[in-house]
């Protein structure tokens, strides 16, 4: 019986509650079993880790152990045609393209982008809640499908540039990708290695066609800014355009989604919090900040190794292995906060994991927030009564990017 | 004094005074309130102005993106004290519990805490820092009044001194677009504090943004027009700088002169205190009613040899007033050290400067990650075999990392590999630092011997 705990982490049967499986995990800060990775649990060690430059995020690194069950190493991007993303590199190369990529973002060179986008969220989210009331149909609301995935997906769209009409097909390989990331033991690796590899394909080659395009006729959006910047790094080769723009596509989908929704679940099932929101929008801060402790859309970062042998928490672990790491585990950790298991948007003391840390923390942190803190208080504010349908709502099969699959819930009206 | 019932009579309703209002004192006076003292509580500060943070004066304030007057500190509760603001300590009664005023008042504690900091340590001539034109910086009004100078557009800025603050001020200067011509008596910008290895690439940084360094060279007079404004300056190897602003940037002193004569153990080099922050008196005996803070504090260390270490360094102050402040309202077993791992920051020419642990202890250096040239790195500081101090040129986030292998002591060189090693980084070299008994201008970290007995250190530019 070998990776026991993997199983348990994987399994969907933990799915709408993993958190007293993490629980369990942090008794044993680093646990290994069988030839699976190091799973670490704890605050602390996670924390030190994410700063620790002994440990990589390129795949190359791991020790290649030839019957592993979970095809480690060979994710989304291993044997593709689009070069690792910053995601999966380590410096220097993961420095150069976060800074290039950081360039039209956010500050010292770009420090209005995402503040200048407020206004247009605002009409995202006020437009989709009309849709909401229009449909007619209020005893019955998906706010996954009505709301929660549209919205971010519209948002990264116009963010990168792409045009509105072929959000569809993005859809489908970007939940193609996303679901190559979650380690299943008991799917073909190969195939499922196959179906990321086309999609990260055809993904590639209609990017590549958007590129080509704005080289000629660039606009003020990210895609054009990528594929004609000259910075003092030089510029992006085609293939880096193509494997960042990628990566911000995904990460930019997949994540927001899941904190949106987990954050409407978390609000229907603390009313009282849900009442101060409506009465004050500007709690929406502080309330995404905790849910990113309590809920975090990211559970775990499966894809760190060592560089070399490494002792955390007692355990040595040898160069090579593969390094699980349970952020959402340690962010209810209880040496490092007090009732962690309780939702309180007034903690004072709140720094948690869920958008990372060090060099490889949330590149979109910015651009969540404000996403999330619009949405949710635009749908407090909004929503007349709204009631949960069904509590645990049905999840995702994703154990690493986690969240409802529905959220079904009813109200009496929709507000103006 | 315990288990009298003293301990809770001074937390209800004895009286505190705290001496220096600034980031150290306001930090100290809300941890007490925080813990429950509700007696009297008194702020004197010399200033006329309520707390503010000084970092972005040499900063954000040079390039005129925020005004002095905007950089109030954030209150993190209120703290109901008496404010005695625009008046300086005069003395200290240490038999009598009192502090005396300038304006001749007196003013009684139960507790005293000091925390009077440092001020910028003047030009030595007299007359000619009195020229038109000549500027220090550590004040608000200092950066409100530099700033204008700036903003008139001078035809050439000469910093005196290459440390943190006259880099920043030269970097400021630039950014302006204006003429600067840095005059420092070390080999390098930053010497004192990081070493020559890192030096050198502080140089580099001057010289690609346009400075004109001039290094190993002192200034050796200030030269006036007839109004009475500042027009040139003459350096030690004989040349001549024209310049209409001089900011002179030679480090501090620490504002220990009010104590001369109480007793206390306070000095050039600051108070001495435990690492509890109890103040030494002038045997070496401590006090137990009087606690010292921030920059002009100076406590042992244990994770250095037990250093006295003095600090003037942002978070210092902060964590330092706490655990004084604990310190203050606690007896016996309860009270704690104060074991902060020393950590400073800087922002020059575009580039941010972190630093962990004690650099000046070290006396070899190795990059670890990255690359000098590329002016993005980690770099640590090897002392007897084990790691004392990091440095990060844009690359902080690695520095946690740093900070915990200091901690815990670990080996030099470190024998593991990282993340981003180039070939230059496999092996140490010597960190280079100036030998320590030629003072230059102002050292961010000062060491100072065992005993609270002062070795001075006192800097005497040449005179014509």
């Amino acid at each position: 019986m070998t990776q026991a705990i993997l199983r348990e982490i994987i399994d969907y049967a933990n799915r709408a509650n993993p958190y007293p499986l993490y629980e369990e995990l942090r008794k044993t800060p680093v646990s290994h079993d069988g030839d699976g990775p190091y799973v670490v649990s704890t605050y602390y060690e996670i924390q030190s880790l994410l700063h620790d430059p002994r440990i990589s995020s390129d795949a190359k690194n791991l020790k290649a152990t030839g019957d592993d069950p979970l095809g480690q190493g060979q994710g989304e991007e291993e044997g593709a045609t689009l070069p690792p993303s910053f995601l999966k590199l380590d410096p220097p190369d993961h420095d150069r393209l976060r800074r290039m990529t950081n360039r039209p973002f956010g500050p010292p060179h770009a420090p209005h982008r995402v503040h200048d986008m407020r206004e247009e969220l605002g009409g995202l989210v006020s437009g989709l809640i009309d849709g909401i009331a229009t449909t007619g149909n209020l005893d019955r609301v998906d706010l996954v499908d009505q709301f929660a995935y549209p919205f971010p997906v519209s948002v990264i769209c116009r963010l990168l540039g792409v045009p509105h009409e072929d959000e569809p097909r993005f859809h489908v390989w970007a939940e193609t990708l996303a679901a190559s990331l979650d380690p299943d033991p008991d799917a073909d690796p190969a195939q499922q290695g196959k179906g990321a590899m086309d999609a990260r394909m055809e993904l590639g080659m209609y990017l590549a066609g958007l590129i080509e395009e704005r080289r000629k006729n660039p606009g003020d959006d990210m895609l054009s800014q990528l594929a004609t910047a000259d910075g003092p790094d030089g510029s992006m080769t085609t293939m880096e355009v193509l494997s960042t723009s990628a990566l911000l596509l995904i990460a930019g989908h997949e994540t927001t989604v899941n904190l949106i929704t987990n954050g409407m679940l978390t609000l229907l099932r603390h009313p009282d919090v849900l009442q101060r929101l409506r009465e004050d929008p500007a709690l929406s801060v502080p309330i995404v900040e905790e849910l990113l402790r309590y809920e975090p859309p990211v559970q775990l970062l499966p894809q760190r190794s060592t560089l070399t042998e490494i002792e955390v928490a007692g355990v040595t672990i040898p160069k090579g292995a593969s390094l699980w790491l349970i952020l959402a585990s340690g962010n209810r950790d209880p040496k490092r906060f007090e009732n962690p298991d309780r939702f309180d948007p007034d903690r004072k003391d709140i720094q948690h994991l869920g958008l990372g840390s060090g060099i490889h923390s949330c590149f979109g942190a910015p651009l969540a927030r404000l996403e999330a803190q619009l949405a949710l208080s635009e749908l407090a504010r909004r929503l007349e009564n709204p009631r949960l349908l069904e509590d645990p709502p049905p999840y995702r099969q994703n154990a690493v990017l986690r969240g409802p699959r529905h959220l079904t819930i009813s109200c009496d009206g929709v507000r103006p | 004094m315990s288990g009298d019932g003293s301990l809770e009579h001074l937390k209800r309703e004895g009286r505190i005074v705290v001496v220096g209002a600034s980031l150290a004192g306001l930090r100290a006076a809300e941890t007490m309130r925080e813990k429950g003292f509700t007696g009297s509580l008194t702020m004197i500060g010399d200033e006329p102005y309520e707390p503010y943070d000084r970092p972005p004066l040499s900063k954000q304030v040079l390039l005129g993106k925020a005004t002095a007057d905007r950089t109030a500190l954030p209150r993190r509760r209120d703290i109901d004290a008496k404010w005695r603001l625009g008046v300086p300590a005069s003395g200290l009664d240490m038999a009598a519990r009192r502090v005396r005023l300038a304006d001749g008042d007196e003013v009684e504690y139960d507790r005293l805490l000091i925390a009077t900091g440092v001020r910028a340590r003047p030009w030595p001539n007299e007359a000619e820092g009195a020229l038109d034109g000549v500027f220090v910086l550590r004040t608000r009004d200092d950066g409100a009044r530099l700033e204008r100078a700036l903003a008139a557009g001078p035809r050439r800025v000469l910093v005196i001194g290459a440390g943190f603050t006259g880099s920043e001020i030269a970097s400021a200067c630039r950014e302006r677009d204006l003429p600067v011509t840095v005059a420092e008596r070390g080999a390098a910008p930053l010497v004192g504090a990081l070493g020559g290895v890192i030096g050198e690439v502080a140089a580099q940084m001057h010289q690609e943004h346009g400075v004109d360094l001039r290094t190993g060279v002192m200034v050796t007079g200030l030269e006036g027009d007839p109004s009475g404004r500042v027009r040139a300056a003459h350096l030690s190897d004989g040349a001549t700088v024209e310049a209409d602003v001089v900011v002179v940037s030679l480090g501090a002193q620490r504002n220990t002169e009010w104590l001369a004569g109480s007793g206390l153990g306070a000095g050039p080099r600051g108070i001495a205190c435990d690492a509890g922050c109890r103040a030494f008196n002038i045997w070496g005996i401590v006090t137990d009613d009087i606690y010292v803070a921030g920059d002009v504090a100076r406590s042992p260390h244990a994770l250095f040899g037990y250093q006295f270490l003095s600090l003037e360094h942002w978070g210092n102050a902060v964590a330092q007033a706490e655990t004084a402040a604990h310190n203050m309202l606690s007896e016996g077993m309860d009270r704690r050290p104060h074991v902060w791992i020393p950590a400073f920051w800087s922002s020059q020419f575009g580039v941010n400067i972190k630093s962990v642990g004690v650099p000046p202890m070290g006396t070899e250096i190795q990059v670890t990650q990255g690359s000098l040239a590329e002016r993005r790195f980690a770099a640590v500081y090897g002392y007897q075999g084990r790691m004392i101090a990091a440095v990060t040129f844009d690359n902080c986030r690695w520095l946690p990392f740093y900070e915990h292998q200091i901690e815990t002591t670990a080996p030099f060189p470190p024998p593991f590999s990282t993340v981003d090693r180039r070939p230059e980084g496999h092996k140490p070299m010597p960190a280079d630092f100036p030998d320590p008994s030629v003072p230059t201008h102002g050292p961010t970290i000062t060491l100072s011997g065992y005993s609270p007995a002062d070795r001075t250190m006192t800097f005497t530019p040449a005179r014509h």
